[in-house]
């Protein structure tokens, strides 16, 4: 007893020590950390800043002329904004046409990978990482490098883009979808192996359902990203509002007012798309946690 | 007894009924409309219409050319000039009297196409190709024409002979013959001159031959002759890699930098004024509604195109979204952990230094870093508009439309960079919020 009580004191002052040491180091790491992480940060900017044609500080004073100019030209021509707006709107729902068909084939092609490559559901399990492996190099490719690859082969147009993003989208959709199927419980699968179903069959009528809300606020998610996607690879020549925008900025002054009218476009649209998919996801995720109480 | 449970029974029956077919119908009815949907995008998309405007010739051009390299051996049939160049470019072109081992210069130009087919350039202006299995043919070029001769027999479909031009296209290569000059193109495997070009003194040696010239005290020129190979650029290349991930890291945590403190302002439980979030709010749905594209086509416009710009686009862009992503992260914060630290009578900044900060920053690290290899690809496309990085090197090689198998450098590199930093940020990701758990 009395043999512990002594170095009581002595230990307790050796834990203190201890730690505040600890402390010492977890801070001074904190702050090289920090102080890597600034020092990366700005050189980083100088470095790009004198990479760049212009400098960022000369061309800061400029940053408000091209909206300026912008908005004063389409000002100008406000009277013509109603017939803008209508003559860009087919290229508008091309680009949303080919988000949406780009999100649906990517749905479809993420949820067979991801069955094909989930332990307890995969059809053949000696496969799983071949189709990771799939996968990851799906989502890896950028769409921009099969879609110019396309264009050489396709000529320009829709289908290129379509093509390409739904590629990337097959391996997005597909790694999201897999982490949803590890959750999903394998008992209806199981209930349907014992009557004689096929695996398509357990798939569809014993997973499907238990994963579908997941499935849909994901590729809501993914529709978003789509339409962003879709108007860039217009820029590069795959049709749709990009590829207007393009034009009407090339042209400079006097076509202003058309690029306005796409700019507005195509903002309204990513916020409307935005919205609907927050709300429509939100409903989803709730409506299955009423059901899971009740 | 009996009744009393019957009648509800077959009441519930008929619910259950009722229920199982509109699920049914529902469940026949989406394939139908996705169905439809695909069949209107069939036609406004015009897919029937893309069969005439594909065209296969380029698709072969692209996947021969992307694993294979043409030789080229011209003689001018008026001076009688032989030249030897890879894929035809200057770059490529051997000194006069030089040429690979498949081509023997002496009383004319004997080039071995492989596999018994032998095409000779003799002094006179008279090629012959011995073509295996065939037989040969005898061409003479001159100022009226191109005379040819041809063994027995109609004209296989391999050879297209007309009045000023003769071509012949085998398996082994291909040899036309017009007036003013004689071609062979020779096909071979591989990418040219991938490490060193002709004018290399280390061009065509051994890797056991370059070990030992290495070891013998050349290796800083070995290095510089395949760093600085004036047709693969592998400096620029590796510059513009390099490029690409610098817009990606100064973008996104560039973007977390001033998303965190606005991400303050439009959280609930940190800002009481409904005002102030509202606002915050709606210049992150403005940010991020504003597309990378837009941004990039505005930003360009005053700081011109380079990496700055496209730097810029991304933070703006995933300004937008760590803001919202920040703020409800910082909406879910455990209140308990900040009124602890208020009881030992905590100032405000030590509040959220040591209550809220510990808690968000796994959670906001793992989004930055999921955000930091994403933009790794999106800075490939932002390079191609905005002309910077990888992106640029990749649009510039495919514009040429010849250059395949740089086209597909370029994308196994492209692809390998995004692996990379996929694994990277993946280790980093669970090693910090490891760290930080530990830490708790």
């Amino acid at each position: 007893m009395a043999d512990s009580a002594i170095p009581r004191p002595r230990q307790a002052a050796s834990v203190r020590e201890a730690y505040l040491a600890q402390t010492r180091r977890k801070r001074l790491y904190s702050g090289i950390l920090l102080g890597v992480f600034i020092a990366l940060m700005s050189s980083g900017f100088m470095l790009a800043d004198s990479r760049n044609a212009g400098g960022f500080w000369s061309g800061l004073h400029r940053l408000p002329d091209f909206p300026a100019a912008l908005f004063s030209e389409a000002w100008a021509k406000r009277a013509e904004l109603p017939e803008n707006l209508a003559r860009y709107f087919p290229a508008l729902i091309e680009t949303l046409n080919i988000a949406a068909v780009s999100t649906l084939v990517g749905t479809i092609g993420g949820t067979l990978l991801s069955m094909l490559s989930t332990q307890g559901l995969a059809r053949w399990p000696r496969l799983i990482p071949v189709f990771r492996r799939l996968m990851d190099v799906m989502r890896a490719v950028p769409e921009i490098v099969i879609a110019l690859v396309l264009i050489f082969v396709l000529g320009g147009g829709p289908v290129p883009a379509m093509i390409a993003i739904a590629f990337h989208t097959c391996g997005a959709l597909g790694k999201m979808f897999s982490e949803v199927n590890e959750n999903a419980s394998l008992k209806p699968v199981e209930g349907l192996a014992s009557v004689g179903a096929n695996w398509s069959q357990r798939m569809l009528l014993g997973v499907v359902p238990q994963v579908a809300p997941n499935y849909l606020s994901y590729a809501l998610l993914r529709f978003e990203v789509n339409i962003r996607a879709s108007a860039i690879l217009g820029f590069v020549g795959a049709g749709g509002i990009g590829y207007e925008l393009k034009n009407a900025i090339s042209w400079g002054q006097g076509k202003y007012d058309a690029a306005a009218a796409i700019f507005l476009l195509l903002i309204t649209t990513i916020i409307i798309v935005d919205q609907l998919s927050s709300m429509g996801r939100d409903r989803m995720t709730h409506g299955r946690k009423s059901e899971m109480m009740a | 007894m009996s009744l009393s449970v019957n009648l509800p029974a077959a009441s519930l029956k008929d619910q259950a009924e009722a229920m199982f077919r509109s699920k049914r119908n529902f469940a026949l009815l989406v394939p139908v409309v996705i169905l439809a949907y695909l069949v209107y995008a069939f036609f406004a998309f015009d897919v029937a219409g893309l069969a005439q405007r594909a065209s296969l010739e380029n698709a072969a051009r692209l996947v021969s050319d992307s694993y294979s390299y043409k030789t080229h051996v011209t003689r001018d049939n008026r001076t009688g000039d032989v030249e030897v160049a890879i894929e035809g470019e200057r770059k490529g072109t051997y000194a006069p009297g030089t040429g690979p081992d498949w081509v023997s210069f002496g009383n004319g130009t004997t080039i071995d196409l492989g596999r018994g087919n032998v095409v000779t350039y003799l002094p006179d202006g008279v090629v012959t190709y011995a073509i295996a299995g065939y037989g040969t043919v005898t061409a003479s070029p001159s100022a009226r024409g191109v005379v040819a001769t041809f063994p027995e027999g109609p004209l296989p479909d391999f050879i297209s002979a007309a009045k000023n031009r003769v071509m012949i296209t085998t398996d082994a290569g291909r040899l036309t013959i017009t007036r003013n000059r004689t071609e062979v193109f020779k096909y071979q495997m591989g990418w040219e001159m991938f490490f060193f070009t002709l004018d290399s003194p280390y061009h065509g040696l051994g890797f056991g031959q370059l070990v030992s010239r290495a070891v013998s005290g050349e290796a800083p020129q070995i290095w510089h002759d395949f760093w600085y190979n004036p047709m693969w650029r592998h400096a620029d290349v590796a510059w513009a890699l390099f490029e690409t991930v610098l817009m990606a890291f100064l973008g996104t945590f560039g973007a977390a930098v001033v998303a965190l403190p606005l991400a303050f302002l439009a959280a609930r439980n940190f800002t009481p004024l409904m005002v102030v979030r509202q606002v915050a709010r709606r210049v992150f749905d403005l940010f991020r509604g504003v597309d990378a594209l837009i941004w990039t086509v505005v930003l360009a416009r005053a700081f011109g195109p380079g990496p700055m710009t496209g730097a810029l686009a991304i933070l703006l862009t995933d300004t937008g979204s760590f803001g919202k992503m920040f703020s409800e992260a910082l909406e879910n914060v455990d209140d308990k952990q900040i009124e602890g630290i208020r009881s030992t009578g905590a100032s405000p900044v030590q509040r959220y230094r040591f209550g809220v900060i510990p808690q968000v920053t796994p959670v906001l690290l793992s989004q930055v870093l999921y955000f930091f290899e994403s933009n790794t690809r999106s800075a490939t496309v932002i390079g191609a508009i905005t002309g910077g990085g990888i992106g640029l090197l990749l649009t510039q090689a495919m514009i040429t439309q010849k250059d395949w198998e740089e086209v597909t450098y370029y994308i196994i590199l492209v692809v390998l960079l995004v692996f990379a930093m996929d694994s990277f940020s993946g280790w980093l990701r669970r090693r910090l919020i490891k760290g930080d758990g530990g830490g708790h």
